[in-house]
């Protein structure tokens, strides 16, 4: 028996600091196929291509765009760090 | 050592002496290096009356653990300490505490450099400046 199609999976985003106020977006789950990268994570919170400083990190570590993720990853765009 | 990240105003200076007396061995020590960063009341041409400095809750205390243990091990430490401050900050308060003790200078001034250079560049925090006109994000940091 074939199995139902697609298989999707949860991922939970976070944005943080000028990022989370331009998208207007503090936390959201996204439901996406299984063969997924952070890339497709930011084009599935937004229609704009990704601003040319955003970082991501994947489970609190930093990845670049064409990192995969994982059912119950937590990703997180934000801008350039300013701490210290 | 010690990392913590405070939502409320801390005295550095208190901090490190408090540190020191429960946590080094007298004698143990040849050299202490103290870098503390306060909050300004102007940035790039303009008075700033308070500051927001938001993290990424969990990242961060992860990041933060992570730089130190790594000056730690790199510069055979005897000890560190690293404080942070999140939450709404006015001018002349403390942001940012790091403390080192080793055997002799060498060491605890070169560790307290690095470890202040590495919260800079990879530490999740973000600033929020209140003008005397509106809010602006700090778009990044300015060169050691």
């Amino acid at each position: 028996m074939q199995p139902a199609y697609p298989f999707t999976m949860t991922v939970h985003v976070k944005c943080f600091a000028s990022l989370r106020q331009q998208l207007g977006v503090d936390a959201i789950d996204i439901e996406h196929r299984f063969d997924m990268t952070v890339a497709d994570v930011w084009q599935a919170l937004s229609r704009q291509p990704p601003p040319g400083n955003l970082l991501c990190a994947r489970n609190f570590e930093y990845v670049d765009f064409n990192q995969s993720v994982a059912d119950g990853d937590e990703i997180a765009f934000f801008p350039p760090v300013t701490g210290g | 050592m010690r990392v913590e990240i405070r939502p409320q105003p801390f005295a550095p200076w208190q901090e490190v002496g408090d540190y020191q007396e429960r946590h080094l061995a007298r004698g143990a020590f040849g050299a202490s290096a103290v870098f503390v960063g306060s909050m300004r009341d102007f940035n790039r041409g303009e008075p700033v009356r308070n500051m927001a400095l938001e993290h990424y809750a969990g990242m961060t205390e992860r990041q933060l653990t992570q730089l130190t243990e790594e000056a730690v091990q790199r510069h055979d430490l005897l000890d560190a300490l690293l404080l942070h401050r999140i939450g709404n900050l006015r001018p002349n308060d403390p942001i940012v505490l790091v403390a080192t003790w080793s055997a002799h200078r060498a060491e605890a001034f070169t560790a307290c450099r690095e470890i202040m250079e590495a919260l800079k560049t990879r530490a999740t925090f973000w600033k929020k400046e209140t003008l005397t006109d509106g809010e602006r994000w700090v778009d990044g940091n300015t060169p050691g």
